[in-house]
């Protein structure tokens, strides 16, 4: 029965993403905590390796979304974060947690979480486009 | 032989070297280069890639070459300079002497977190921030708000208990020596530092905080310490391995220097004490 099946795996990626684990295996093609440029995330922890976002938070407009691999980017992270349109470089940790050029030491569970605390860290700088 | 010496012990004349020092690379442009290759690591070491400089066994050895680089660099501009330390479990608050006029100067001021105090000072306009993440040119710090609490002595006690150096995957989810001091795993060490002091020092351009080579210097001054508690012990791996930088493999961008060379940090400098 693939409707209960695809229920049954949407229920497991809910209930994953509400323990904040970031997701590494690429399941159907539904994009779960997806938010307009207004909209407010939802509760749970937020995107995970495979999910998109589009906020607005603190002013700044963030976006993330998986890229194809092969794609050129420093440190072969196959997702891109923006903060008003420039890159953010990111970075995934083995445990599949999160940094950022602007947070490299410290690790977030998710891309979204990252990409706020990007924008808390630039005090409405704008990033320099990665070399 | 050259005597690593704790900031808090320096005096008056050898704080004003090393500041002049410092200083001086920076006007003649050397400074940034240091920042550039740091970031370039940095953003390249990943945990199921090539990693040289971070999240992988080389990160001592990485860095003790880094540190002995610019450390003679400094010693190129006046030879009676030593890179300081910085024990991070005794000077633990914002109003320690490190962060005094007469040395690295102060915390950021609220609102921009732009260090206004002391020679590294945006405001002095020595110290602009020319390799950077974003498009502010000025220092900036934030002490003690990314995370509360820098390291106690007893978390540094029991990360210098831990008997291997490092294992596999040799990366930030190992278990080990290596990757519990650098700070992916267990009570958080060295990454901790770089996120209390906060500012561009949690950024992959750290170093243009000239906090980090003390920083840096005390992360060594540890692995020396465990190097003298665990004599049986040692840098591992000690096989070729993909991707990872072995006990005999040499590492970029020097390409001229062994985990093996950097072993015995006598042959360049000592200690002014144990842990």
């Amino acid at each position: 029965m693939p409707e209960a099946g695809h229920h049954a795996e949407l229920t497991r990626r809910r209930m994953l993403q509400g323990a904040g684990v970031a997701l590494t295996a690429a399941v159907g093609t539904a994009v779960l905590g997806l938010a307009g440029p207004t909209g407010t995330p939802a509760a749970a922890a937020g995107p995970g390796g495979n999910d998109t976002f589009d906020e607005v938070y603190r002013d700044r407009r963030i976006q993330g979304r998986p890229v194809a691999s092969g794609h050129h980017h420093h440190g072969g992270a196959d997702y891109t974060v923006l903060v008003d349109g420039e890159e953010l470089h990111v970075m995934r940790n083995a445990d599949g947690t999160w940094i950022s050029v602007v947070n490299h030491y410290q690790p977030h569970q998710t891309p979204l979480a990252l990409a706020r605390a990007a924008v808390v860290e630039l005090q409405g700088a704008t990033l320099v486009p990665i070399a | 032989m050259a005597v690593r010496k704790n900031q808090a012990t320096l005096t008056a004349k050898e704080k004003r070297d090393f500041v002049d020092a410092v200083l001086q690379l920076k006007k003649l442009g050397r400074y940034d280069a240091y920042v550039s290759t740091h970031n370039r690591f940095i953003v390249s070491d990943t945990d199921n890639g090539e990693r040289t400089g971070h999240r992988s066994p080389s990160f001592l050895p990485w860095h003790r070459r880094f540190l002995l680089q610019f450390e003679q660099d400094l010693q190129s501009v006046n030879p009676s300079v030593t890179l300081p330390y910085w024990d991070w479990t005794a000077d633990r608050t914002a109003t320690a002497g490190l962060w005094a006029e007469d040395l690295l100067g102060g915390n950021g001021r609220s609102g921009d977190n732009r260090v206004t105090t002391g020679p590294f000072a945006g405001t002095g306009g020595q110290w602009t921030i020319t390799v950077r993440p974003d498009s502010r040119d000025y220092l900036r710090r934030s002490l003690g708000t990314g995370v509360a609490q820098l390291p106690t002595r007893a978390e540094v006690e029991s990360v210098l208990a831990v008997q291997t150096y490092d294992a596999a995957p040799w990366n930030s989810s190992s278990a080990g020596f290596r990757n519990q001091l650098e700070g992916w795993r267990g009570v958080n060490l060295h990454n901790r530092v770089h996120v209390w002091v906060g500012g561009l020092m949690g950024t992959g351009m750290s170093p243009n905080d000239p906090v980090f080579w003390l920083h840096h210097c005390f992360i060594d001054k540890l692995w020396a310490e465990w190097q003298r508690r665990h004599p049986q012990q040692g840098y591992l791996p000690t096989t070729a391995t993909t991707n990872v930088i072995a006990l005999n493999t040499t590492m970029k961008p020097w390409n001229d220097t062994t985990p093996a060379d950097m072993l015995d940090h006598t042959r360049h400098y000592t200690y002014d004490s144990a842990f």
